[in-house]
């Protein structure tokens, strides 16, 4: 033993980095700190360490050129020996390193941990999302397919928007005109050098941070943060009632993180790796692109904004979103700390959560989005047609062929950007749907111009045939009333 | 934690703070000027760094932005194939390969347009891309309609929207006809900042070859 004592002796004497490590392990940290609640931030760091090492293993095969980068993709898919997996392990680890730090960020947050003197490990930490959110779209964009392909394009349709500048912007993104090999390589560069260099270097500043300021208190409802006693009430809490950070807390870091990266492992193992998908052949038009789960929210938000907004929207909401995350430290900095007491807070966390969920399904139902080949692909039930006048039979073609079944569905099947018409005769006259039909408005094209007069009259025959056995379809009240009776009687003859 | 020096023995170790002391008391007895003078050298220093600095910084800018160029410096006239692909009264899928490549562009110098022909020498070459998001559109001729699959833009024959979330019609390329050949000035991937300046939108599409061909047209 006394010849590793020996070796230990050589290099310590050297590197002189056993005092610095035993303080940062034995610190002492407040006993009820030592939670399950803290142990999001290690994972993300493990999480971290874990896409550095499949990177860099990727990187030994995959061609950052657009000419071969997805080529090398399906070489690594189903050539090279366990590829695969790494592939996958790359994906579902950016996968729950977005989840995860996103979890870590709404428990600091509801924890009060952003307070006075943590305000400057919050902003690091609002630009350690920024990089992580940054690193998963250039890694979409290194799966070059064609969801990458259109991915980029929305991004340069993103980016033209900025006034004056908007479109040098567009060139800077992509190096060029168009999204070509130019684009693959700065992507490339940004994904494998830029951003993980400024995400390794502003992560050691954050932990860094944790360790000269303390691990946050379990926040106590009416123990108030002030500026001039917290240190010292801190390093009271941490010394009496503290234990070392090494096990004490430790462990439970420890347990955490290898359970997330075993999910990491059996999502990998079972799901596989994230395409690629088509090539990236823009004359192939025949796709749906849609971005990564951690954007979809952005997806469905651009789809229900009215065109007049959208500029305004998306020019000025990521700066007012950045800037609400930066200014929390600062407008709150001293004060309450327990969610117990802070009833705005707790509903801002509730309102994002909520409405990132909502979001975020509604984006992956897509009940926007044409069905390119419902009109083609999904017939008409039987029960539609029997016993249907020519008429109504020519109404329904006209339907189907008119392509209205890929904003409409019938019988649970079609598209869903407009509404289902199982029962639009009870809704709707038939001189209502006329005039639907010819004038569109809303999110419905005019069809005025497509169709002649006799296909709009098959056409809406067919949909006043659209309305439940026992429920009659609407009728115009006034016109019926005339029609029905032929000499108009008296208010006052009424009993 | 104190800096020592790094010998192997301890008893040289011991030895390390006197010589740091010995050095202290020496630089105690330099005169202020001395002092003053090195400071003045670093501030020398510093400064030389920084034109050196400034001096690279120039290229290192340049090179950075070098993609950044006037849209017409990337375009030029590429062949959509013989007018008589294209028969008067329909719209078609064509595709061309961008004017402005490099070899290993691999298959994205592939662009898709749709040209309608609308007389003998009349036509209007639409961009693929939806003027709301870039999606690709596609064209339904029974309906006479383009339709977006990304958030379910919907634009007319001629181009003009239609309903949906897009602000605009869609893009247009200009064209002309030379040798019986359809040419259109491509290479610059249409976007809201170049071909779709938004102070065109109300104001009518000029017609006819050669000219501006922004599709100026709303539904």
């Amino acid at each position: 033993m006394s010849g590793w004592k020996q070796v230990y002796d050589w290099f310590e004497r050297r590197l002189q980095i056993e005092g610095p490590v035993k303080d940062a392990v034995l610190h002492k940290v407040p006993r009820n700190t030592a939670s399950w609640w803290y142990v999001f931030g290690s994972a993300a760091f493990t999480l971290l360490m874990l896409q550095v090492v499949t990177g860099i293993l990727l990187a030994l095969v995959y061609v950052p050129s657009a000419a071969e980068a997805w080529n090398s993709l399906n070489i690594l898919n189903h050539q090279v020996p366990l590829g695969w997996f790494l592939r996958a392990v790359h994906a579902w680890g950016s996968n729950f390193m977005v989840a995860v730090v996103f979890i870590h960020m709404a428990q600091v947050f509801l924890f009060g941990a952003y307070k006075f003197p943590r305000e400057l490990t919050w902003t690091v930490g609002v630009f350690l999302l920024l990089m992580t959110l940054g690193m998963a779209f250039t890694g979409q964009v290194l799966r070059f397919d064609q969801d990458a392909y259109w991915g980029l394009g929305i991004g340069v349709f993103i980016m033209s928007r900025v006034p004056w500048v908007g479109g040098g912007l567009v060139h800077l993104l992509l190096g060029g005109p168009v999204i070509a090999g130019a684009t693959l390589s700065r992507f490339f560069a940004l994904h494998v050098f830029v951003i993980p260099g400024t995400l390794l270097f502003l992560a050691a500043v954050h932990i860094w941070m944790v360790l000269k300021l303390g691990v946050n208190e379990w926040p106590m409802p009416g123990r108030l943060v002030r500026k001039e006693t917290y240190v010292e009430e801190y390093n009271k809490l941490a010394h009496e009632d503290g234990i070392p950070f090494v096990p004490g807390a430790f462990w439970k870091d420890l347990v955490f993180s290898g359970a997330v990266l075993a999910a990491v492992a059996v999502c990998a193992a079972v799901f596989g790796p994230s395409g690629p998908g088509g090539q990236p052949d823009p004359s192939i038009i025949q796709t749906v692109p849609k971005p990564d789960f951690p954007f979809l929210w952005i997806y469905a938000v651009l789809s229900y904004l009215p065109p007049s907004m959208e500029t305004p929207f998306i020019l000025t909401a990521p700066i007012l979103m950045i800037a609400g995350l930066l200014a929390v430290p600062f407008v709150a900095s001293e004060g309450e700390k327990s969610w117990h007491r802070r009833p705005i807070a707790v509903l801002a966390l509730s309102l994002v959560a909520v409405s990132w969920a909502v979001f975020t399904h509604l984006a992956m139902s897509t009940p926007w989005s044409p069905h390119m080949s419902a009109w083609s692909g999904d017939t008409l039930p039987v029960k539609y047609l029997q016993e249907a006048t020519p008429l109504v039979r020519q109404g329904a073609v006209i339907f189907q062929a008119k392509q209205c079944r890929n904003c409409h569905s019938v019988d649970g099947r079609g598209g869903e950007r407009g509404p289902a018409l199982d029962a639009v005769a009870t809704r709707m006259t038939p001189d209502q749907m006329r005039y639907k039909v010819v004038t569109g408005g809303g999110n419905m094209p005019a069809y005025g111009k497509n169709l002649s007069p006799p296909e709009i009259e098959a056409l809406v025959s067919f949909l006043d045939t659209l309305h439940p056995a026992n429920e009659p379809p609407a009728f115009d009240a006034s016109r019926h009333l005339a029609e029905t009776s032929s000499a108009p009687q008296p208010v006052s003859a009424k009993p | 934690m104190t800096m020592s020096d790094a010998s192997d023995s301890p008893e040289k170790q011991s030895s390390g703070p006197d010589i740091v002391t010995a050095s202290h008391q020496a630089s105690d007895q330099e005169s202020a000027a001395l002092v003053s003078r090195r400071w003045l050298l670093l501030k020398a220093g510093i400064a030389l760094n920084g034109l050196v600095g400034i001096a690279l910084a120039v290229p290192i800018v340049r090179y950075l932005l070098a993609p950044v160029r006037k849209d017409d410096s990337y375009k030029s006239w590429v062949s959509l194939g013989d007018v008589g692909n294209f028969p008067v009264g329909e719209t078609r899928l064509a595709s061309y390969r961008t004017p402005w490549k490099e070899t290993w562009d691999g298959e994205t110098d592939n662009v898709a347009c749709y040209v309608r022909r609308e007389g003998s020498s009349q036509f209007t070459v639409f961009a693929i891309n939806c003027a709301h998001l870039g999606c690709p559109v596609r064209w339904f001729p029974q309906s006479q309609l383009f339709m977006c699959p990304c958030h379910g833009g919907v634009y007319y024959a001629d181009g003009s929207r239609a309903s949906g979330p897009p602000e605009r019609g869609l893009f247009t390329y200009d064209y002309k006809i030379d040798n019986g050949q359809l040419q259109i000035n491509a290479g610059q991937m249409p976007s809201l900042s170049n071909t779709a300046k938004l102070v065109n939108i109300a104001v009518p599409a000029k017609q006819g070859p050669g000219k501006d061909g922004d599709c100026g047209c709303r539904g």
